[in-house]
């Protein structure tokens, strides 16, 4: 017969809390922000096949940082729910608030039940709009709690360091060239050995956007390959570039060799702390 | 997992929302049509067959029923088309229902036999597949995508043995053998390859004669579709149940080509365009083009 010890509620939300910081802080950062044609989503991610960054339904997308295999439970729990929303009412039904809600009291009630482990991750939903003043960004953490932003959200690791960085570069209302290279600049300037700045490349990151001009219903697409590259080198006609329907070429593109041979210009700090941040995010083995 | 569902009020909002959404964190797999009838059963077409006082012969009235889909390939792409008429016995219970739609970027599907039930089916086979993309982060192949359909029929057999049937005809482009493909389904859910060309619905009998006779492997684009649109014509004159084009109240056939571009469905102005070059050809000769003895 095992003898259990009076652990105070303060104390016990306080350990699980701690448990959660401790483990997203080793992981790479998201940041979610407006641009003037939608919303934008830049994360650190080495990977072309575990996205951080994904789609939920038309115009709503998903970004996560913390431990894989948890949210990735969660993003196809969205896709489910919003699936089954927009087929029994309409498609229009399916919103970001009434999905961040959901989430929401999901990972509350993961937080707190006593027996199983809080899940490492920490989220955002974001919908864009008819009109940029509709556009919609959540944070919901690990507690479960939501937090609304306007402009730009970051999560993961360098949280702070990053919105501290955007804080003071981040302009409303930029375009996507612009949104791109002040987030990209804000994430580099964390995590590098010493507070150095690190410089991404395009293998590095996992970049989407939620179009708001896309003819197709779905809005969501994913930036690749010498899109990318032409946006994060500001070369000239790169925004029009991007915005060309590479719908299902860029789906083509994720498979195919061409799409990551873009120009390497990795340092080797950089890809050690890359591949450290990978060992953080990597032991997914064991707790599901 | 049943009980789940009776907690779910149904009206949304956030409360409505977390019974749902402990369902979908629950669930597992990729396809949608199985979380669905995991979560609420009564939330599928075909699931309703007990509702609908078990087998006890013929229904007591007659639901609409839609009519005749055609579909052909073209090198580079595959045509279907299906005309615009929805019956309920002898009466048109619509003139302007919608029968092809489509599936996904790169493929469609037409449905001929019981409307309501065919459209829920179409609906769901739509949300099957994107929810599939979604899930997995890849799009299903050709062929996947056409057993999916045939696993969604073969769910319905129970009201099919009532008399309400739904036959789709499937058709897409395959990205990897690059060319249009058809896919023809009965109503127990037996899945046939075509080749060439096809017809489902009470005028596919005539149309597919239509097609026999002037269907050509080198068809481009727009002759598959006015090939469809003769053959579609040919039904009508032959077929009650199924339309012909509408020229007073501007009705024409629904028409969608999927080629590499993926799927697109043609303009009210561009199938008017060569419905008139039909019907203007008919007034010469009532019967159609004709075709060579040898």
């Amino acid at each position: 017969m095992s003898t259990s010890f009076y652990v105070s509620p303060e104390q016990l939300m306080k350990d699980r809390a701690d448990f959660v910081r401790k483990n997203i802080a080793r992981t790479g950062s998201v940041v979610v922000l407006n641009y003037d044609g939608g919303i934008l989503f830049v994360a650190e991610n080495r990977s072309r096949v575990l996205h951080k960054v994904s789609e939920i339904y038309d115009r709503i997308g998903f970004a996560a940082a913390g431990k894989y295999n948890e949210f990735e439970n969660l993003r196809q729990a969205g896709v489910r729910l919003a699936d089954t929303r927009g087929y029994l009412y309409d498609r229009r039904d399916v919103t970001a608030l009434g999905l961040a809600n959901a989430y929401a009291q999901l990972l509350g009630s993961i937080f707190s039940e006593a027996g199983g482990k809080p899940y490492e991750a920490e989220l955002v939903i974001a919908e864009v709009g008819e009109r940029a003043e509709q556009d919609q960004i959540y944070r919901i953490p690990y507690d479960g709690s939501v937090v609304d932003h306007r402009g730009f959200v970051v999560i993961g690791g360098a949280a702070d360091a990053v919105t501290a960085a955007l804080e003071s570069t981040y302009t409303e209302g930029p375009s996507l060239g612009v949104a791109l290279r002040t987030a990209v600049a804000a994430l580099a300037q964390s995590g590098g050995n010493g507070g150095e700045t690190r410089e991404l490349s395009p293998a590095q990151l996992e970049v989407a956007v939620l179009d708001r001009e896309r003819q197709q219903p779905r809005k969501f697409r994913r930036l690749l390959g010498a899109h990318l590259t032409a946006l994060l080198e500001d070369e000239p006609g790169a925004e029009e570039a991007a915005f060309e329907e590479n719908g299902e070429s860029a789906e083509e593109a994720a498979g195919s060799p061409a799409a990551e041979s873009g120009p390497d210009e990795l340092d080797t700090n950089s890809l050690i702390d890359e591949a450290l941040d990978e060992g953080g995010e990597g032991e997914s083995t064991g707790d599901n | 997992m049943g009980t789940q569902s009776t907690g779910w009020s149904g009206r949304g909002g956030a409360a409505g929302d977390y019974g749902l959404m402990r369902a979908a964190f629950a669930g597992t797999g990729t396809s949608f049509t199985e979380f669905l009838a995991d979560y609420n059963p009564e939330y599928l077409p075909g699931r309703r067959a007990a509702s609908l006082g078990a087998s006890t012969g013929t229904l007591p009235f007659d639901p609409p029923h839609g009519t005749t889909i055609v579909a052909l390939t073209f090198p580079g792409g595959v045509v279907m088309a299906g005309d615009r008429r929805a019956t309920a016995g002898n009466v048109i219970a619509s003139r302007e229902i919608q029968k092809v739609f489509p599936a996904d970027d790169y493929s469609c599907v037409g449905i001929a036999g019981v409307a309501g039930l065919a459209v829920e089916m179409v609906r769901l086979f739509q949300v099957e597949l994107e929810h599939y993309e979604k899930i997995e982060g890849t799009t299903l192949s050709l062929d996947g995508k056409a057993n999916r359909l045939a696993t969604m029929i073969r769910g319905n057999l129970g009201l099919a043995m009532q008399g309400l049937a739904v036959v789709p005809l499937y058709a897409g482009y395959d990205l990897e053998s690059c060319e249009g493909r058809i896919f023809s389904y009965d109503p127990v859910g037996g899945q046939y390859e075509e080749h060439g060309f096809h017809s489902v619905g009470s005028g596919s009998v005539y149309a597919r004669g239509a097609l026999k006779k002037i269907y050509r492997a080198d068809f481009d684009a727009t002759g598959a579709v006015t090939a469809a649109i003769q053959a579609l014509y040919d039904a009508a004159d032959d077929d009650s149940a199924t339309g012909g084009p509408d020229l007073t109240r501007r009705i024409f056939p629904v028409v969608g080509v999927a080629t590499e571009d993926g799927y697109r469905r043609l303009s009210e102005t561009e199938v008017a365009e060569l419905v008139q070059e039909v019907v203007d050809a008919r007034l010469r000769r009532p019967d159609g083009p004709n075709a060579p003895l040898r």
